[in-house]
């Protein structure tokens, strides 16, 4: 029997307040590939990171073709054969995409001889692309595709990626899945992290599953189901959703050619959306991160009033020029992204954080004098806090010390709490647990079902599958038109999400090869 | 390596004492300054935080200083809170005080004792101008506005000096860089006989209650303080960032102004070269100190002025240089902030 490439044992590692990792021993076989599943915050990317050497464990062994290793820093990482994709990339913007693996290379190699394995690398695997071209004109999956060029070149027999189809279309994800199986075809080790289950069953032969820090099952993912995985995940399978059928009645959002020049340099031009969500619907925006999502959002909550008049209604009323206060009298009720320091203030309790967008406990909320009913805050607090099940230490608890799901939980709730008539929620569900998630989008829907117009932008296909009656797709801040979420297909929606709606551009794709389809990601 | 470490929860006693542990450190290298110095620590310290509670004439003048401290303090834990920083709080004292003379150089003889109110009015109006320089700078062009309120203390010292050197020089003053002094009646009503305190404590302690009622208690003072907190989240809730700005610089300039009429036309009687006496600069210690809460600073501006009146006793009574004051208001910030920072951190010797 061959020796495993890589054996932990007894890995644990703390931090101030938090294990990260207890007792966490892991077995990796060659050319095996193996997911680490897990909830955000299980300990996944901890686990990674002193594989990789970029943390170093309290306690535990590592050995790596059976002899035991300390791996001090990434470089001796790299010696051993061990490389990581991160989530986030390290390219430089500015200069191309050799100069960019030049950078992290032996500095006795030239350009020219850069550029040359790369091409080489590149045809090897399919991974298309032209190292002379500068980054800052690559998209996501380009760049992608540009690291693991990179970590191929070290001829790595352990890849560890993380997270990798995040930022990527459907058929992106296909492509790079090829690449993988190729890979561990050839005897490469390769450690998948994710938290999606039916990537996990489709691309690896083997699975350590970790739930607060420690390992709760190690399986063969082919061999499970959905909700056997979650359920080691999670402790518990989710709840389904019930969705009932629509009750559509008149437009509340109304959006008309909305276009908008970007408001900082590395921003996307708004260009021509248009767009109508009528009450008793759920309309999706699904799209890559990066496509206008944030800008379109920042113009529908007034955090941006140059739109042009006329280009938003709500109701009966044109919203384009008012601010968030007077969209918000108009029933507007909008859930941002990023919860912590845009959603809520961090140092602030949650009490006072319903301040931000509620005015109940305020008398006179008109004026400036108006005054803080701090007893009646902190009831309202409370009774959102148990109607929306947040764990949180009370109404004064800041919101800081409560876990990325609960503060959105409580987020979701103060503005479901409003009863609006339009409700506008980005990432409903991004980076919460499970079971958190599945409560959220269920308030969402019964919502829906409550008469108001919801409308959700997301990058996960699956959430807007399960939310939607209509998808749009965004791509480079343009919106396509919209399709009913029966006729809508993840295949359809992936081509969409690289800008390729129109027509005769399906048509003429159509008479390509399908090989040409997956690539149709750049400008 | 020694490197500091988050503390998962930083200790609430801990964070609510650390003034206190900063101060009893202070002292502690207070005493090693005065034997390094070769006096005595006893009577040393004795100047400081004994003389000047010792008796009730002490006790005034205590309250005569820390009230534009307090004032002041009151006005820049507004403007912290907001993010907004306003180092030129000095400036702002002066043109206030230049107001406020401009006005009572107007009296004379047959002017009743209602002047006292356009005086004052005077000096909160000239404070909040010169801070409204640098909010209207910071908003039109983005200017930095702790450059910008910065700069506009040097230049505010050059319109006083020029004032008390030309147009409002005393004919009668021997060619001193002064106006003459105020008629009687423009004097701000003081409380007893034989103390300067005069109704301006009144004042900062109306301002310390309306302070903590506008910050704690009111919309407006909870969105200007959310701008201070999380620029993102205010934007989001719609609270505008430009008003936040101005209210936070015309209040912070407004009481500065305040101040600087109160003690023109209080203690000192008559514009001076010798106004700005850095209480603007030391107002931001007592804003830290009190941890930007207006009861906090209450007890920081009455310690700040223990160290004004203290480095003057240290100066005549044991021949120690003045500067001292400014030694042990440094010290004290200092000292602080290193507390807070380990109140936060601890240290962690790592390899």
């Amino acid at each position: 029997m061959t020796s495993p490439r890589l054996h932990l044992a007894g890995i644990t590692k703390s931090y101030p307040g938090v294990v990260a990792n207890r007792d966490v021993s892991l077995t990796v076989m060659p050319g095996e590939t193996h997911a680490v599943l897990g909830e955000n915050g299980a300990g996944k990317s901890t686990l990674m990171k002193i594989i990789y050497g970029a943390v170093k464990p309290d306690a535990g062994t590592v050995v790596f073709n059976g002899r035991p290793v300390l791996i001090r820093n990434p470089q001796e990482a790299r010696a051993l054969g061990i490389s990581m994709v991160f989530q986030h990339f390290s390219l430089f913007d500015t200069i191309t995409v050799a100069e960019n693996v030049w950078l992290g290379l032996s500095k006795r190699l030239s350009l020219a001889e850069v550029t040359h394995s790369i091409a080489a690398k590149a045809s090897e695997y399919g991974l298309d692309i032209d190292p002379s071209r500068p980054v800052h004109t690559l998209s996501v999956g380009e760049m992608q595709r540009v690291e693991i060029i990179r970590a191929l070149l070290t001829n790595p027999q352990l890849l560890i990626l993380d997270e990798p189809t995040s930022v990527l279309t459907p058929q992106a994800v296909e492509k790079l899945f090829v690449v993988l199986k190729k890979l561990a075809s050839e005897g490469c080790s390769i450690l998948y992290i994710s938290h999606k289950l039916h990537e996990i069953r489709e691309l690896c032969n083997a699975c350590t599953v970790l739930r607060a820090g420690q390992v709760t099952g190690v399986c063969n993912p082919a061999q499970e189901t959905n909700a056997s995985l979650s359920k080691m995940m999670i402790g518990a399978e989710p709840p389904l959703l019930t969705r009932r059928a629509p009750k559509v009645g008149v437009p509340v959002l109304q959006v008309q050619d909305l276009t908008l020049a970007r408001e900082d340099q590395f921003g996307v031009d708004l260009d021509g959306i248009t767009l109508e969500v009528r009450a008793g619907e759920v309309v999706g925006i699904a799209g890559v991160s990066g496509n206008g999502q944030k800008e379109l959002l920042y113009a529908l909550s007034g955090e941006d009033v140059r739109s042009s008049p006329g280009s938003i209604r709500i109701g009966e009323v044109d919203a384009s020029r008012l601010h968030p206060g007077g969209r918000r009298k108009l029933g507007l009720h909008f859930v941002p992204e990023e919860r912590l320091g845009r959603g809520a203030v961090p140092t602030l309790g949650l009490a006072h954080n319903l301040l931000l967008t509620r005015h109940e406990a305020i008398s006179s909320p008109r004026f400036a004098g108006g005054w803080i009913k701090v007893r009646q805050l902190e009831a309202h607090a409370a009774h959102i806090i148990q109607r929306f099940n947040v764990k949180a230490g009370g109404p004064r608890a800041a919101a800081r010390s409560l876990s990325g799901g609960n503060l959105q939980k409580f987020i979701v709730g103060r503005e479901i709490d409003a009863q609006p008539t339009l409700f506008i929620v980005s990432q409903p569900t991004w980076g919460v647990d499970v079971g958190a998630a599945a409560q959220i989008r269920g308030e969402i829907l019964a919502l829906r079902d409550a008469g108001c117009a919801v409308l959700v932008v997301s990058e996960e296909l699956d959430e807007l599958f399960e939310l939607s009656d209509r998808l749009h797709v965004i791509a480079r801040g343009r919106l396509s038109p919209a399709v009913p979420i029966g006729d809508a297909s993840v295949a359809k929606i992936g081509a969409w999400m690289s800008g390729l709606w129109h027509e005769e551009v399906q048509e003429h794709l159509a008479s390509l090869a399908p090989t040409d389809l997956v690539g149709g990601q750049h400008a | 390596m020694l490197k500091l470490e988050a503390r998962p929860q930083p200790s609430k006693l801990w964070s609510l004492a650390s003034p206190v542990l900063a101060l009893l450190v202070t002292v502690l290298i207070g005493v090693v300054l005065f034997v390094a110095l070769d006096k005595d620590p006893v009577s040393g310290l004795q100047m400081f935080f004994w003389e000047p509670i010792r008796s009730a004439y002490a006790l005034g003048e205590l309250t005569v200083k820390a009230t534009p401290l307090l004032l002041i303090a009151l006005g820049l834990a507004v403007c912290f809170r907001s993010n907004v920083w306003n180092i030129g709080a000095e400036g702002q004292y002066v043109l206030g005080a230049i107001a406020a003379s401009g006005v009572a150089l107007l009296a004379d003889k047959t002017t009743g004792s209602w002047i006292v109110v356009p005086i004052i009015l005077a000096g909160i109006l000239g404070g909040m101008f010169w801070a409204g320089i640098t909010a209207w700078l910071r908003d039109r062009f983005n200017a930095n506005e702790i450059l910008v309120s910065l700069m506009l203390v040097y230049v505010a010292v050059q319109v006083l000096s020029y004032m008390v050197s030309g147009p409002w020089k005393d004919p009668q003053g021997y060619n001193f860089p002064q106006t003459k002094t105020f008629d009687l009646v423009t004097r701000i009503p003081r409380l007893f006989d034989g103390s300067r305190v005069s109704i301006g404590v009144f004042l900062a302690l109306i301002g310390v209650i309306g302070t903590w009622i506008f910050l704690f208690r009111t919309r407006a003072g909870f969105a200007q303080q959310v701008g201070g907190l999380a620029p993102a989240a205010a934007r989001y809730a719609g609270f505008s960032s430009r008003r936040a700005l101005w209210v936070a610089l015309l209040v912070s300039g407004g009481m500065a102004g305040l101040a600087g009429a109160l003690e023109v036309a209080g203690p000192i009687g008559q514009l001076t070269s010798y106004v700005p006496a850095g209480y603007g600069f030391a107002a931001i210690i007592v804003a830290f100190v009190g941890r930007l809460h207006p009861v906090g600073m209450v007890f920081s501006a009455l310690l700040m002025s223990m160290f004004y009146i203290g480095g003057e006793l240290a100066q005549s009574r044991l021949g120690l240089p003045k500067s001292l004051t400014g030694v042990f208001q440094g010290l004290l910030l200092f000292t602080l902030l290193a507390c807070d920072t380990l109140v936060n951190y601890r240290l962690k010797w790592k390899k």
